[in-house]
């Protein structure tokens, strides 16, 4: 594991409308680690992880993402954004297109690879998540594990050096999860760098690096899941914790 | 004369639907052709129109605001006269047949700029989410992500209000636009007898009987297994 960040952020705030939702938060994640973000609902986590690749803009602060400042002025984000992929809670595949095409299309229009480039690189990314069957499947036919796979290829086949997780297995059946869970770990295996917003406490346990529990838009404690599981230092972190395994 | 004959006689009289037919159906090319390029230019117009307004720059969604309501206010008649009798007084003469692809053209985009935006706004957040985040740019994911699936909801309002305008091209007849109608009325107004009206009359239900058929067609074809 490299000692240098790929990402890092500081003093990252953020507003919605008059309601604060960030208050500085300095948060760094290296090459080949997988950091799990987890607090309760309306913590911030969410918005953070959306500040780390602009879908939400920060009103203050700085993300340097390889070296380079990603809400510096002329920065070209749509360029930054094939190296960090994002995975969603609700899938978000696109309804009108196959998997290979949900797979594909940044691709071919972002990237401009050809069809028959395009196509041989979403086949071996959902041949990756284990859906190499479900090539030409719509995303309305497949289960809710299997759109997020599709998703999570959708991701790779872009060949990013950051995947975003925000809540991936939050809106699956519990039957459904261990197959994305799966895939995760095998990312991990792989040395992907991941950041991953999650309440499955178990994995994150078992798979991350680092913990970051944040509430009311800050990094309360962070360190290695057994130490933050196990002996977590602050009150506030001790009561969440009680109220998520009970 | 019974009175079954007398109604024979005034509406389906057989020696003048033989000698209307050609007229009649020379007005069916012409009702065809302007219906044609008016949803062609309109539907176009129209997405356009939608797709500059989800940019939400004031300067431009405002005019097209302002335009969509105006022409959606005002009766499309109006507009003809308007545009066919008073552009000339400012040096621009368009024929009748101009005047009318224009006018139903504008109109057609006026109410499917709408259709099209109320499809684009009713697309999940999280559909422009997925696709920012692969690196599309704005208008990428517009093109690619969005408007199809915004196309694919407003099929059915949109088949709908584009018969309704496209029957507009009755109004030609009275800029001299020899569609149906006017052949149907001067035909009428020659022999004295209702029967050019009712083959008028048939003449649209045979081009839009199938239309509408075609529409309810592409309504099911267009319909996707949501997830």
């Amino acid at each position: 594991m490299d000692e240098k960040p790929l990402l890092s952020a500081t003093g990252v705030t953020k507003r919605f409308g008059g309601l604060p939702v960030l208050h500085g938060i300095d948060f760094s994640v290296r090459q080949g680690e997988m950091v799990f973000i987890i607090g309760p609902s309306g913590s911030g986590k969410s918005t953070f992880l959306r500040c780390c690749n602009r879908l939400e803009e920060p009103d203050a602060g700085q993300i340097v993402f390889d070296g380079v400042d990603i809400l510096g002025k002329g920065v070209d984000i749509n360029a930054m954004r094939q190296r960090i992929g994002m995975v969603f809670q609700a899938f978000n595949l696109y309804p009108h297109l196959s998997a290979l095409g949900n797979v594909t299309l940044a691709l071919r229009k972002v990237v401009g690879k050809s069809k028959a480039e395009a196509e041989a690189i979403g086949r071996a990314a959902l041949e990756r998540v284990g859906l190499s069957e479900k090539v030409a499947a719509m995303p309305g036919t497949l289960s809710g594990g299997q759109q997020q796979r599709v998703a999570i290829a959708r991701a790779l086949a872009l060949d990013p050096r950051l995947v975003l997780f925000d809540e991936p297995t939050s809106a699956l059946d519990p039957e459904l999860v261990g197959s994305v869970l799966a895939v995760m770990r095998d990312l991990k295996q792989r040395g992907m760098t991941m950041v991953v917003v999650s309440h499955e406490m178990r994995f994150a346990r078992e798979a991350a690096d680092r913990v970051v529990f944040m509430e009311a838009g800050r990094i309360v404690e962070q360190g290695p899941p057994a130490q933050l599981f196990e002996a977590p230092r602050e009150a506030r972190t001790r009561e969440f914790l009680s109220r998520m395994m009970a | 004369m019974t009175a079954f004959e007398r109604f024979l006689e005034t509406f389906f009289k057989a020696e003048l639907i033989a000698a209307t037919a050609p007229k009649i159906v020379s007005g069916m090319g012409m009702t065809l052709l302007i219906a044609g390029l008016v949803v062609a230019t309109g539907v176009a117009l129209g997405l356009l129109l939608a797709g500059l307004r989800s940019y939400r720059i004031a300067p431009v969604s405002a005019p097209i605001v302002i335009f969509a309501d105006i022409l959606r206010a005002m009766p499309p008649l109006v507009l003809i006269l308007i545009v066919y009798f008073g552009l000339p007084n400012v040096g621009v003469t368009l024929s009748g047949f101009a005047v009318l692809w224009l006018v139903l053209s504008l109109v057609l985009a006026a109410f499917a700029e709408e259709i099209f935006w109320a499809g684009i706004t009713s697309i999940r957040k999280g559909q422009w989410d997925a696709a920012r985040a692969t690196g599309l740019s704005y208008t990428a994911t517009l093109i690619w992500v969005i408007l199809p699936q915004a196309v694919r909801l407003t099929v059915p309002p949109l088949v709908n209000r584009t018969i309704a305008i496209t029957k507009n091209t009755a109004l030609g007849t009275v800029i001299g636009v020899p569609e149906i109608l006017n052949q149907a009325t001067t035909a009428v107004s020659f022999s004295g007898n209702a029967t050019p009206l009712m083959m008028g009359a048939v003449a649209y239900l045979v081009i839009f009987i199938p239309v509408v058929m075609i529409g309810r067609m592409i309504e099911r074809r267009l319909a996707w297994k949501r997830a």
